[in-house]
């Protein structure tokens, strides 16, 4: 019997893990291309002041770096550890995007982080521009891998199920790279990056402004900074909004949870906040069209019939073929040595049923139905905070190129205080991912509740709270180290 | 030609492959090893760490990649052995990754616990990551503790396929002398390879000279604990597979592996040789410093030859002491022929990640590192 409380540590072993890797990740992804930018800037006119602030970002990106790195290795072995059984039911599909980030990615990254750090001098210029351009391609394509096997867990396409090796095989690859949530997921993970890096620069930029120091500095760190902000914080925007067609299509429990929305219909309403709504809007987000229907958390346990009169079942009815899919797996095994014929007629039972094998290890309809409450505010956090950002950055941008930053006492503090908020954003943004669509490890094939490793409890919760300290230590120290690295400064003027 | 049974191999041998890569790239963990033993003074200190620390990273990457490309292509060892030899794999994953972040961490203001605590990770990872890895490879041939039992997923209440038949979740191993053996080995290899790498990429007499004693006591006790390995494998029963694919117990298997693979038995014996010059002539030649490129090569095909003797032949490779037909093997462990196949295309690009990494390696390290160039330019 696979225990409730393991399922909740590992579950949020596994969470904590990427929550504290995601601190670290953004501002890898878009300090990368602030520093990137200005070391181009040196190569071309050769101006010192331009290395020398480049330089100053590189230090910053290779402090975060390093605990990226350390968060990361225990989030690949993790699905090994304490979720055995999901890499054996999917490995086959989901080890191959992992095996090609190490291939393609890491091993750029690794080679030239190097160059990028200790190369100044031992290659020519342009030698070491490449490098430092190619350490952030390297993290991008990192991220593209990793994210076309996180988007096959929430969309899973392009494999078969083998009732004779007892798990799901691939059966096309470039399903599973062009899969169109893992291209959205991509382009909305990436930008925020970018978003993360450049208000974390501005924000360090105008600290100096309020102390008066490094001025050049911080005036031409900020114009770089915002600009590549509000080109990520646009394609955040436009991969968001593809983002929200496709959790409509494919995740539409996800989507009610995020809206809590009770009982859908067309021309849905969007929720600012509980009591404030905009009719039509939330159809036009998720259909592109004001007469979309968007169901509710309701229609889908209750089953519904859309517009076009497509009749769609309900939760009983799903968790009913699955225990069928389950029950015909059970007969194919016990009769395909021996009968043939029965063991066909099971295979296509199975067969007819297979899209729903992950609803005959629920119990109950409730439990399909995501934390609402917490995923409906991460979703107006990261909204919110997105779009106050944006302003923010474009505010910040206009000051500087009318020259009035510099005395702006109260929009530096302000870009200073939003720091924490771009994290708070990102943090939100995959609760809302993750969190909303629990219960499954893989939609509609693997509740989380059947992937899990057995292991005891107590050995989940030791590593969670080892995990936990040790990752909590890093943040405090590397925060003291930025601080110090900050504080000193550029030393350029 | 490039069936099902061929991609197995093929993949197997990559597997091998990467994992020959690590051990030589574990010269990092074994430099590490020696920052209070070799390194005397802070001088000396401040060369081994920024050594080895511009080559961190590959080994960290290469680890990553061996498990990624376990997973894609033997899916069943990765739920298997990460699901069920818990605390061996998290206690190495403890140690990377307190590696990972004492480098930056260690020399810098504000880091809250000091120069040397972070150093002391850096060695405790230095001794602790090859001989914990050793020791889990070493299962490979002693067999572990398992069950796997693919109707489990009819269970609704209890569906995990693969699980460990003891509670001891892995550490059961160090009860085991040939797998304690086996991780002494590969740690005395590391430290022997880590000073090896720095005789050669620092440029400090004294340390130098230090480095050499080093050499000398962990090749020599790595020596010993070669033979006692080498010893039992040849002599000991494996794990064979018969025809018709039951897991049977086979005496001399792995001896038996090397002679009815002499093209195997020729890289073992190539590699050792290989290893053991290098190591000969930089403890004999006062002036030669490039025996890490001699000892390289032999690490990896050594290693590979271990590997291939572990899996290819008919043979087990991660065997079941509980259920000897739950072991693992090639053909009942491996991704589907589609995946392997995919796979072995992409596994194309392998040969020109090699050649960018001994490209930028070669011109990183044109010149050996001097206390005069961490005063001039950056450092750890």
């Amino acid at each position: 019997m696979v225990e409730t409380a393991l399922v909740d540590w590992s579950r949020l072993q596994f969470a904590m893990t990427a929550g504290y890797h995601w601190l670290f990740v953004p501002l890898t992804l878009g300090l990368a291309v602030i520093m990137a930018i200005m070391e181009t800037v040196y190569v071309v006119t050769g101006d010192e002041f331009w290395k020398k602030t480049a330089k100053f970002w590189m230090k910053l990106f290779g402090i975060n770096f390093a605990v990226g790195i350390a968060t990361g290795i225990i989030l690949e072995f993790e699905f090994g550890t304490n979720f055995s059984n999901y890499s054996w039911f999917v490995g086959d599909i989901f080890g191959a995007p992992l095996a090609i980030e190490g291939i393609l990615a890491f091993f750029m990254e690794a080679t030239f982080f190097a160059v990028m750090f200790f190369g100044w001098g031992k290659v020519s210029k342009r030698f070491h521009l490449a490098a430092t351009w190619l350490t952030g391609i390297g993290a991008a394509i990192s991220a593209i891998w990793i994210l076309v096997a996180n988007s096959w867990m929430q969309h899973p396409v392009g494999m078969e199920f083998n009732p004779d090796t007892v798990r799901h095989e691939m059966v096309d690859f470039w399903a599973l790279v062009l899969n169109p949530v893992a291209i959205s997921k991509f382009f909305h993970s990436v930008f925020s990056g970018w978003m993360t890096g450049a208000v974390f620069a501005i924000g360090v930029s105008c600290w100096y402004l309020l102390k008066k120091r490094e001025m050049r500095f911080a005036l031409a760190s900020i114009r770089v900074a915002a600009i590549v902000g509000i080109v990520g914080t646009f394609a955040v925007m436009f991969s968001g909004d593809s983002s929200a067609v496709h959790v409509a299509e494919y995740q539409p429990m996800k989507l009610a949870a995020a809206e809590g929305l009770e009982n859908g219909g067309q021309r849905a309403p969007f929720s600012i906040v509980p009591g404030l709504e905009v009719p039509g809007v939330l159809s036009v987000l998720a259909t592109h069209d004001i007469n979309g229907f968007v169901p509710g958390i309701n229609n889908l346990l209750d089953g519904y019939t859309t517009p076009n009169g497509e009749v769609m079942p309900s939760a009983e009815q799903k968790i009913e073929r699955g225990k069928r899919a389950i029950a015909a797996f059970g007969e194919y095994r016990a009769l395909s040595g021996s009968d043939p014929a029965g063991a066909a007629e099971a295979r296509k039972v199975l067969d007819e049923n297979i899209d729903y094998f992950g609803y005959g290890y629920i119990d109950s309809p409730q439990e399909l139905v995501p934390p609402v409450g917490l995923v409906y505010w991460a979703f107006r956090i990261m909204v919110g905070l997105g779009g106050a950002l944006l302003l923010l950055m474009c505010v910040v941008l206009w000051a500087v190129y009318k020259k009035r930053l510099a005395s702006m006492s109260w929009l530096q503090w302000a870009a200073l205080l939003s720091i924490p908020l771009v994290y708070i954003a990102g943090q939100a943004g995959w609760i809302v991912a993750e969190c909303g669509r629990q219960p499954w490890v893989i939609e509609g094939l693997l509740p989380v509740k059947a992937a899990v490793s057995s292991v005891s409890v107590a050995a989940v919760q030791t590593t969670f709270f080892v995990f936990v300290a040790i990752f909590t230590l890093f943040l405090v120290i590397e925060l003291r180290i930025l601080t110090n690295a900050i504080k000193k400064g550029p030393e350029i003027e | 030609m490039f069936d099902y049974i061929f991609l197995q191999h093929y993949w197997w041998f990559l597997i091998a492959l990467l994992g020959g890569l690590l051990v030589f790239l574990l010269f990092v963990q074994g430099g590490n090893a020696l920052i209070f033993l070799a390194g005397k003074d802070e001088a000396e200190r401040e060369l081994i760490i920024n050594s080895t620390g511009r080559k961190w990273e590959l080994t960290f990457t290469t680890l990553v990649t061996f498990g990624g490309a376990f997973f894609a292509s033997f899916p069943l060892f990765y739920s298997t052995s990460f699901g069920g030899a818990y605390w061996v794999w998290i206690l190495i994953l403890i140690t990377f990754v307190l590696q990972a972040v004492s480098y930056e961490f260690q020399g810098k203001a504000g880091n809250l616990l000091g120069k040397n605590a972070f150093r002391a990770f850096l060695t405790l990872n230095g001794c602790l990551a090859p001989l914990l890895i050793g020791t889990a490879v070493g299962t490979f041939f002693t067999g572990s503790q398992f069950m796997v039992d693919k109707s489990a997923v009819l269970n609704i209440s209890a569906p995990t396929i693969s699980r460990w038949a003891n509670g001891w979740h892995g550490l059961e191993a160090v009860t085991e002398p040939f797998n304690v053996g086996f991780g002494l080995m590969v740690m005395l290899l590391a430290i022997a390879l880590g000073a090896l790498y720095m005789i050669n990429n620092i440029d400090n007499e004294k340390l130098t000279a230090q480095l050499r004693r080093s050499l000398l006591i962990s090749f020599t006790a790595f020596l010993l604990t070669l033979i006692f390995v080498l010893v039992q494998l040849l002599t000991m029963e494996g794990f064979a597979v018969d025809a018709s694919g039951v897991v049977v117990m086979e005496k001399y298997k792995y001896l038996h592996n090397f002679l009815q693979m002499p093209v195997v038995f020729v890289m073992f014996l190539v590699g050792a040789v290989l290893l053991v010059a290098g190591v000969a002539l930089t403890l004999l030649k006062p002036n030669f410093k490039r025996g890490i490129w001699l000892a390289a090569p032999g690490t990896v095909l050594a290693v590979m030859a271990l590997f291939m003797i572990a899996a290819y032949n008919n043979t087990a490779y991660y065997p079941s002491t509980y259920d000897l037909q739950a072991s693992l093997t090639l053909a009942n462990s491996c991704s589907s022929e589609f995946t392997l196949r995919t796979m072995a295309v992409v596994s194309l690009i392998i040969p020109f990640v090699v050649a960018y990494i001994a490209y930028f390696w070669r011109q990183m390290d044109k010149k050996s590192l001097t206390s005069d160039e961490l005063t001039t330019t950056d450092k750890y």
